[in-house]
């Protein structure tokens, strides 16, 4: 009973995401393909306890639940007792399960991803979408792990559905032009994911280490389905370096702990080792993208033992082509502090203060808390005290409040 | 299936006539285009919205009141219906038709027109 159950259970998690997006292909309809997905693993549930499990399950469920959607298309066809359009893209004529399942059972993952990820769709439904179809978690699962009540969830799960149907948005991979783009939209949901699992430290942790694994294993997927596409390579590599410090970089009651004072042999070696293959792959190709640097940045700070053998010198010419890239003000700040802890904290100071010439960082909290951290390590603790006050009070993060508090602290017993 | 584009620009004062036939030319290469593709169902410039009148039935009586629905910056300034495949198609034609003239602000707004069932002809 149980044996059987858990072999259901596991060919969802493995199988939904192809599943689904075959029977959305037949049904052009995201409703009607979870309906009979859905109803195709309940029939599995109780078909598989008397006649055993089949050879090839997951052609089993696709098999059952096209026939659901001919049923379906039959009954609302008599219904509507009028021409109708039938849905479905081949004769509803009765075939037998083994017939059905010779079918080719197609990959339609990648049309999945791209509709999913479409520009035309808000960016928290393409965000929601892809892990109800893709990932296959349930609404509650989505609405629990974004902190949001799942009628609001549900609702917008149901409003993007209808405007993919209305507003015919494709079920396709897009054309060549396109694609760069497109590609790129959805890594970044791919990455907003795992970042929503990964940055906050408070709320359900569990759940939030299952987003950051259903992150991960959405990369492994987009990167099987497009395996050239050194982004995809460097996407993976990133979170799972990131994934790999997971048990050390924050204490039991939730505080944050640096980089440079974990404790790195709680680091997951197996999964440093597979980033760090992906990134030196992805490198190879010689076709630079920003993942690809952030991901070539984690690996180097993954390689040291200690925080003191870190690379920074490599770190700072990463940080330089990223920032010749993509110029942003957490990349120039990171681009700072690398070149104050390889080339002297002098300079790096120096290259903050020239970053807020113009005073336009004045109001971002990062800044002054980058500013204090080069001058607590200079030892002038009185400015750096006051740098951290003013980062301070630019912050509404909890996690950042504490860790700025706790420098605060620190630095008033020194001084005491 | 047809999609309305709806086109929304500021109304810019400072256009010159070289301005407005440069736009004027844009519009007419981009319509003798999608004419020749059979796609084209309709297209047209609107009057400033300075000349839009607002009606308003309530109780039976119609409220008549000047000027258009929103003062916003962008104004609707015309419309094209296109008849295209799917959304990506649709979003590829709105990309070129022209917006913003003289460095003024625009932008187009893609909808799906809501096409009813076809219903049979009564006595066939």
């Amino acid at each position: 009973m149980d044996d059987h159950r858990a072999t259901v259970e596991s060919v969802f998690r493995q199988e939904s995401g192809r599943i689904i997006a075959g029977l959305i292909r037949v049904s052009r309809s995201f409703d009607l393909a979870e309906e009979a997905m859905q109803d195709a693993f309940a029939a599995a549930v109780l078909n598989w306890q008397a006649d055993g499990v089949p050879g090839n399950p997951a052609a089993w469920i696709t098999a059952t639940a096209r026939r659901k959607l001919i049923d379906y298309a039959r009954r609302e066809q008599t219904r509507r007792n009028n021409e109708g359009q039938i849905l479905y893209e081949y004769e509803s004529r009765s075939c037998t399960i083994d017939e059905e399942m010779s079918r080719p059972f197609e990959d339609d993952r990648l049309s999945l991803i791209f509709t999913c990820c479409h520009p035309a769709i808000n960016m928290q439904a393409q965000v929601a979408l892809t892990l109800r179809t893709l990932g296959g978690l349930t609404t509650a699962e989505i609405a629990r792990a974004f902190l949001l009540p799942e009628p609001t969830l549900a609702q917008r799960l149901v409003r993007a559905q209808r405007k993919i149907q209305q507003a015919r948005i494709p079920y396709q991979v897009p054309d060549a032009g396109a694609l760069p783009e497109r590609l790129s939209a959805v890594q970044a949901v791919l990455y907003l994911v795992f970042n929503e699992g990964y940055s906050a430290t408070s709320g359900d942790s569990l759940l939030r280490r299952e987003l950051c694994a259903e992150a991960i294993r959405l990369a492994r997927t987009l990167l099987e389905l497009m395996p050239q596409n050194p982004e995809n390579m460097a996407l993976l590599a990133l979170m799972l370096l990131h994934d790999s410090r997971r048990d050390a970089r924050s204490t039991a009651d939730g505080q944050l702990i640096t980089l440079e004072e974990q404790n790195r042999s709680l680091w997951h070696q197996e999964q440093i080792a597979e980033g760090i293959r992906l990134v030196e792959r992805a490198l190879g190709r010689r076709n630079f993208g920003p993942y690809q640097m952030q991901a070539a940045i984690a690996a180097v700070h993954a390689e040291a033992r200690t925080a003191a053998e870190t690379d920074w010198k490599q770190i700072a010419g990463l940080y330089a082509i990223l920032h010749r890239s993509q110029p942003s003000p957490v990349v120039s700040l990171n681009f700072a502090v690398a070149i104050a802890m390889s080339e002297g904290l002098e300079q790096g100071l120096a290259m903050i203060d020239s970053l807020s010439a113009g005073g336009e960082l004045d109001s971002y909290h990062l800044y002054h808390a980058a500013r204090a951290d080069l001058l607590r390590r200079m030892g002038r603790n009185r400015e750096a005290l006051e740098n951290y006050h003013r980062g301070l009070a630019l912050t509404t993060n909890a996690v950042e409040l504490r860790y700025l508090r706790r420098r605060i602290a620190e630095l008033d017993t020194d001084s005491a | 299936m047809r999609y309305m584009m709806l086109i929304y620009s500021q109304e810019n004062e400072a256009a010159t006539p070289e301005d407005m036939h440069a736009v004027a030319a844009a519009h007419s290469a981009l319509m003798d285009e999608v004419r020749r593709r059979g796609i084209l169902c309709a297209a047209d410039p609107l009057q400033a919205s300075s000349t839009a009148t607002l009606v308003r039935v309530q109780d039976g009586d119609a409220l008549i009141t000047d000027g258009p629905y929103a003062e916003t910056k962008e104004q609707l300034a015309g419309y094209y219906i296109l008849d295209c495949e799917d959304l990506d198609e649709a979003l590829a034609w709105a990309a070129k038709i022209p917006t913003a003239c003289a460095g003024a602000t625009g932008c187009i707004e893609v909808r799906p027109i809501r096409e009813f069932p076809q219903r049979a002809p009564v006595n066939g």
